[in-house]
């Protein structure tokens, strides 16, 4: 069974432990200006939000690319930027219509999520278990799905 | 079942990978017209520097990619398109039947009225064969000037400063990139190229270029000067790739005209990319010569051409640029009607602009900023109504991707 | 590594920003943060210094873990003269400003002299610049923080600014980062505000390397573990937050109540971590919305709460009707048990406008509540007050006064003098509840022996976040004391406060030390820094950096006589509850703490003392 990302913002303290872990593991530097998971703070309504690819089946990145530096890992289900390939020209960037593939000016290559070969280290660092790595048939995006759906009546703030 | 694919650049490529997976019998014949194995011509720039060679154009990087898919890959021209028997006519002699037709012959370069345009030393950017060209030119310290600052003048911008040339852009228009960016931005985007040691001269137009006595180009401008060059690159727009459907039957306004299926006005015959005219997401009909509408398009036309209907919900105009370090990305509907919002940074090249209709974004422009942009495609494209977001996006409009988050998850 | 190995030099005199390399030296002896930013400003400033005269420096500054993925460790510190006490400040805060310094590429930014107009300090990665500040002057640390990010368009950007309450000179004036984050104690704020400095936004994105990387990735791990299987660290903290102590602190006969008259407060549940939680009649929500964590903390002690909408404080104040840090407890404390008003939404909002104007919750509530007892008896009148009925227990004397005091005017402006100053301006200087000019945080030392101690002999002015012992005397941590002897509390102030020292110069939280020994902590420095920080030398880091505090004050005309408790701690009983008929006993373990540090009878750190400690 294929496994995904599942976020529940419900339980993100805000911590910023997942981008630590993520830049330290693909960067090998704690800079989470250059993390793939990114938490967003909606400070007025006491929320925050774990954001990264949901590995979407239409990969619009995988697809934009025009020399075939984006591939799909038939193991993880993650779509993986080959360094090699990827020439910097951003279409993918654009393409993306979820924001979660960006070019990085100091490699001058694009990065994204691409779980970790199956063993994210951004769910490993959640202190909360606002990040897991769970079945498929569960996955982040429906699970922020259905809480989104929900949400307005808990949040007397603004929502 | 034989289709055929006209056009080897992405949309084709990406037609005939998506039929393969539609239809996994099929025979699928994908005709290319220049010499090499399909590329793209995005990664260009890429190649002008020396990051890449031959190989690193290329749409597919694994060898036999085609066979082992079952897609012939044959070098020819198609001349002629027979509707009425299924058939196209070669440029080599022979004939070719089809059971569905793909057009995605994808665009060409203009040629602008320019006397001298047909001399030695000067060039398009716009197949490997020209990129080849240039490098040959395009040495340490030589003249060079760019005829030209639109998207494709712009991308290759860098490639030419990198290879350490002097460099002159002249644009006929008021500023750069006009097809892309406002006045402040494409404003700002020459006042970087200053900064940067280009030469850029806008409203002003290439009149004649000549020999000299030194075997190099004289180039004579409007406003009086003569510039001195080893090269001159031309890259003055494009226009789709439609001539040779000429008494063929198929509808052709600014390109083929396609239905939301990406069928033309003719059965068993579609068009993709570059040459169509497809429905866009404001509900027009549009050509969008860049690489995600290709991409889109390919995807779609292939499942259509396999008998799996798909609709196709209407291409946005997108475009990222990166001019020597600045990045610059446009959206939609960026000329805006009436209900925009913008933030600006002028001396460290920072700049948005959300344009919206209601409470939905419609179009977008940004200067150097490379997080999230993509979300921008996200929330043109949806038509998520932001509510309460709207006012802090006009507050602030760096807050893109906090208002993409919110509209959903908060 | 760890370190930046860089600081920057901001002349506000001559509008100048300069790079310079970190004293490594002092570095392997001071840690950084707290520790190293003393040894910078000792080293650079007349003790004698008028805090508010632009010769005293101000410094803002990280530790080698900051930027880690060390748990807790995103930590600041402001380290200068404090405007409120005269002696050393130094002021720690969570958020994310502190991370952001680091990520730009600088251990500390020192700031020196002052500008001739208001400016900001802009640093982005290793470049920095001095702005105008004309547009942000006159407004909130809220206003000014969305202001900054707006016009640079990044909504990323970390902002730490002062209020209207440090341009004018508020004597307990914070630096608010993070929008509920801040650098409360001692009037740093009214330091950056007397040096015409709005405001500091910072971007970086350089990143943080350490020494041996799979080293301390390993005692990193084995450290959150340990937080998150103690029962305050992985259970009480998180779900009530510091609130957790009220009805803890009320039952221990330790909650001062109405400037310190009683050490027992009939109200304290109703501003407790469980009134917070508790559904309210309007809308069936409670206050408190969710927790909250600071950079990379993995406690998440943070409250975040909402005013009820139908509140008098906010009923035609939308603006008002967000989400926002609080209520924690010494602030519930402050504003509530020492006042002694037990309206939960009234100290939410209260507290909104401490971090929205840039005050300190703790010195505001407690210099209020000594203003309500010179009201009370009579000493002052409504005459003094502008018309404010300052009696004890009234809700809308302290939130009618927060917003004067946020903007430092009326009666307000008075408030701002801090209690010492305005209880000696109306002839009554022994109703001050303070040390050394700071007033005291929420636990009574008639009923906890030790903070006694702790507060008398804390470099800062009275102070809870210098030697907490509260957690030995009533929580068991290390071990339990009794909270009502003497015994034995000299060596245990001395041993937490020279592990307090290390904890604020390593970059992490000091709340981390419920459930870390220094045989958790030391690894981890170890791990990311260069040189030898085993257990041993790291308490020895935290001696000398106590050492280097107190010589600052001595020198700065402090003298053995100001650690010293007022005397209504030492005289007046307690009236009820367990610690009913004690005073606290300074007068015993004083010399018995001088003694344990090696301080001569005066309370001067003898010349072996010096030479042990390597000062």
């Amino acid at each position: 069974m294929q496994k995904s990302l599942s976020i529940d913002p419900a339980k993100c303290t805000g911590c910023l432990q997942c981008e630590l872990a993520c830049s330290y593991d693909n960067e090998g530097v704690f800079n989470p200006s250059k993390s793939r998971i990114k938490v967003f703070n909606f400070h007025d309504q006491g929320r925050f939000v774990p954001y990264t690819c949901t590995q979407c089946d239409e990969a619009w990145c995988l697809h934009a690319c025009p020399v075939d530096a984006i591939s799909l890992d038939a193991s993880t289900g993650a779509k993986i930027v080959s360094d090699q390939l990827c020439v910097g020209c951003k279409v993918c960037t654009i393409a993306c219509p979820f924001g979660t593939i960006n070019y990085n000016q100091s490699t001058g290559k694009v990065i994204k999520c691409d779980l970790c070969e199956g063993d994210p280290e951004c769910a490993k660092a959640c202190p909360t278990d606002a990040i897991t790595f769970v079945d498929a048939n569960w996955t982040g995006l429906e699970k922020m799905r259905a809480w989104a759906a929900k949400t307005d009546s808990s949040v007397q703030a603004g929502a | 079942m034989t289709y055929v694919v006209v056009g080897a650049g992405p949309s084709g490529v990406i037609a005939a990978e998506s039929l393969r997976k539609s239809d996994p019998e099929g025979e699928i014949i994908l005709i290319g017209d220049e010499p090499e194995p399909p590329y793209s011509r995005m990664a260009i720039p890429y190649f002008l520097v020396g990051n890449i060679e031959d190989h690193g154009t290329h749409l597919r990087k694994t060898k036999d990619h085609y066979e082992a898919l079952g897609i012939t890959y044959v070098q020819d021209r198609v001349s002629r398109v027979s509707p009425a028997d299924h058939s196209l006519t070669l440029a080599s002699g022979g004939t070719q039947s089809y059971s569905k037709l793909l057009i995605a012959t994808g665009a060409s370069p203009i040629k602008p009225p320019i006397e001298g345009l047909g001399l030695p030393g000067v060039h398009h950017c716009w197949t490997l064969e020209d990129a080849r060209n240039i490098i040959e030119l395009a040495h340490d310290g030589a003249h060079v000037v760019l005829v030209g600052a639109g998207f494709i003048g712009c991308i290759i911008l860098e490639s030419l400063v990198k290879r350490g040339v002097n460099l002159t852009v002249v644009e006929a228009d008021d500023r750069m990139v006009p097809r892309m960016m406002n006045q402040k931005a494409g404003g700002m985007i020459k006042q970087w190229c200053l900064e940067k040691g280009v030469n850029v001269e806008t409203s002003t137009r290439v009149t004649k270029l000549e020999k000299n006595a030194k075997g190099t180009l004289n180039v004579d401008l409007d406003n009086g000067t003569q510039l001195p060059a080893h090269l001159v690159v031309i890259a003055a727009g494009v226009k789709s790739n439609t001539d040779f459907l000429e008494g063929s039957g198929i509808e052709v306004k600014e390109g083929i005209v396609v239905d939301k299926y990406l069928k033309t006005s003719v059965e068993d015959v579609y068009a993709a990319g570059d040459c169509a005219q497809g429905p866009d997401i404001a509900g027009g009909w549009s050509v969008h010569a860049i690489q995600p509408t290709c991409a889109d398009h390919g995807q779609i036309v292939g499942k259509n051409m396999a008998g799996i209907k798909t609709p196709y919900k209407g291409s946005l105009v997108m475009n990222v640029l990166d001019t020597v370090g600045l990045i610059s990305v446009s959206y939609g509907a960026w000329e805006g009607k009436g209900d925009g919002v913008e933030v600006l940074d002028e001396k460290n090249y920072r700049y948005m602009r959300l344009e919206f209709e209601g409470d939905k974004l419609i179009g977008a422009l940004s200067l150097g900023r490379t997080e999230h942009v993509g979300v921008l495609r996200g929330l043109i494209q949806t038509g998520v109504a932001l509510g309460q977001w709207k006012d802090k996006l006009k507050e602030d409009p760096q807050l893109i991707m906090e208002a993409y988050v919110a509209t959903k998850y908060v | 590594m760890a370190w930046a190995r860089k600081i920057l030099r901001v002349n506000l005199t001559k509008g100048t920003c300069a790079d310079e390399a970190l004293n490594m030296d002092w570095a392997q002896k001071y840690l950084g943060q707290r520790g190293l930013a003393t040894k910078y400003l000792t080293e650079e400033i007349d003790p004698k210094v008028d805090p508010l005269s632009p010769d005293n420096k101000m410094i803002m500054a990280t530790g080698p873990l900051t930027g880690t993925c060390a748990s807790t460790a995103g930590r600041y510190s402001v380290i200068t003269k404090g405007a409120l006490t005269g002696a050393i400040a130094c002021s720690n805060s969570g958020g994310f400003f502190g991370n952001e310094m680091k990520n730009a590429g600088y251990d500390m930014i020192i700031f020196e002299g002052k500008s001739p107009s208001p400016v900001y300090l802009f640093v982005q990665d290793g470049s920095a610049q001095l702005l105008d500040a004309a547009d942000y002057w006159g407004q909130s640390c809220w206003t000014t923080e969305e202001g900054i990010k707006e016009k640079h368009g990044d909504p990323l950007l970390r902002v730490a600014s002062i209020g209207v309450s440090g341009e004018k000179g508020v004597k307990f004036a914070c630096i608010v980062n993070d929008m509920d984050r801040a650098a409360g104690r001692s009037g740093v704020g009214t330091v950056m505000g007397s040096k015409n400095l709005k405001a500091v936004a910072i971007r970086g994105t350089l990143g943080v390397k350490v020494d041996d990387a799979s080293r301390f990735v390993d005692a990193v791990a084995a450290g959150k573990s340990v937080l998150a299987e103690n029962a305050v660290t992985g259970q009480g903290l998180p779900a009530f937050g510091t609130q957790v102590l009220m009805n803890v602190i009320n039952e221990s006969g330790a909650l001062p109540t109405r400037n310190h008259l009683d050490a027992q407060f009939d109200g304290a549940n109703n501003i407790s971590a469980e009134a917070m939680a508790e559904p309210r009649a309007s809308d069936g929500k409670p206050n408190l919305l969710t927790n909250a964590a600071c950079f990379g903390c993995t406690i998440a002690c943070g409250r975040v709460s909402t005013v009820e909408r139908t509140h008098y404080t906010v009923k035609d104040r939308p603006e008002y009707h967000v989400a926002s840090g609080g209520l924690e407890y010494e602030a519930a404390w402050a504003l509530g048990a020492a006042t002694g008003i037990d309206d939960l939404n009234a100290l939410t909002f209260a507290n909104f406008i401490c971090n929205e104007q840039g005050l300190d919750p703790i010195s505001f509530g407690a210099t209020v509540g000594a203003a309500m007892e010179l009201f009370e008896d009579g000493t002052i009148t409504t005459k003094e007050t502008g018309g404010i009925e300052l009696k004890f227990g009234s809700a809308e004397a302290l939130t009618t006064l927060v917003e004067l005091c946020g903007k430092g005017e009326g009666f307000g402006a008075e408030i701002g003098l801090g209690s010492k100053l305005l209880c000696e301006k109306y002839g009554r200087p022994e109703l001050s509840m303070s040390v050394k000019g700071q007033e005291f945080p929420a636990y009574d030392s008639r009923g906890i022996q030790g903070m006694g101690l702790a507060y008398a002999t804390s470099n800062r002015g009275a102070c809870h976040l210098r030697g907490y012992t509260v957690a030995s005397e009533i929580l068991g941590i290390p071990e339990k004391t009794d909270p009502l002897v003497t015994d034995g509390k000299a060596g245990l102030v001395k041993a937490f406060q020279d592990a307090t020292a290390v904890v604020d110069s390593a970059g992490i939280c000091v709340f981390t030390t419920f459930a870390w020994s220094m045989d958790d902590i030391a690894p981890q420095i170890d791990a990311a820094c260069e040189g030898d920080w085993s257990v041993e030398n790291c308490m020895a880091a935290g001696e000398r950096i106590w050492n280097l505090e107190r010589k600052f004050n001595l020198d700065a005309g402090f003298v053995g006589k100001d650690d010293n408790l007022p005397a209504r701690l030492l005289k007046d009983a307690a009236k009820t509850g367990p610690a009913k008929g004690k005073t606290n006993g300074l007068d015993i373990m004083l010399p018995e703490y001088y003694a344990a540090r090696g301080w001569t009878v005066e309370g001067i750190p003898s010349n072996e003392t010096l030479d042990r400690v390597a000062l």
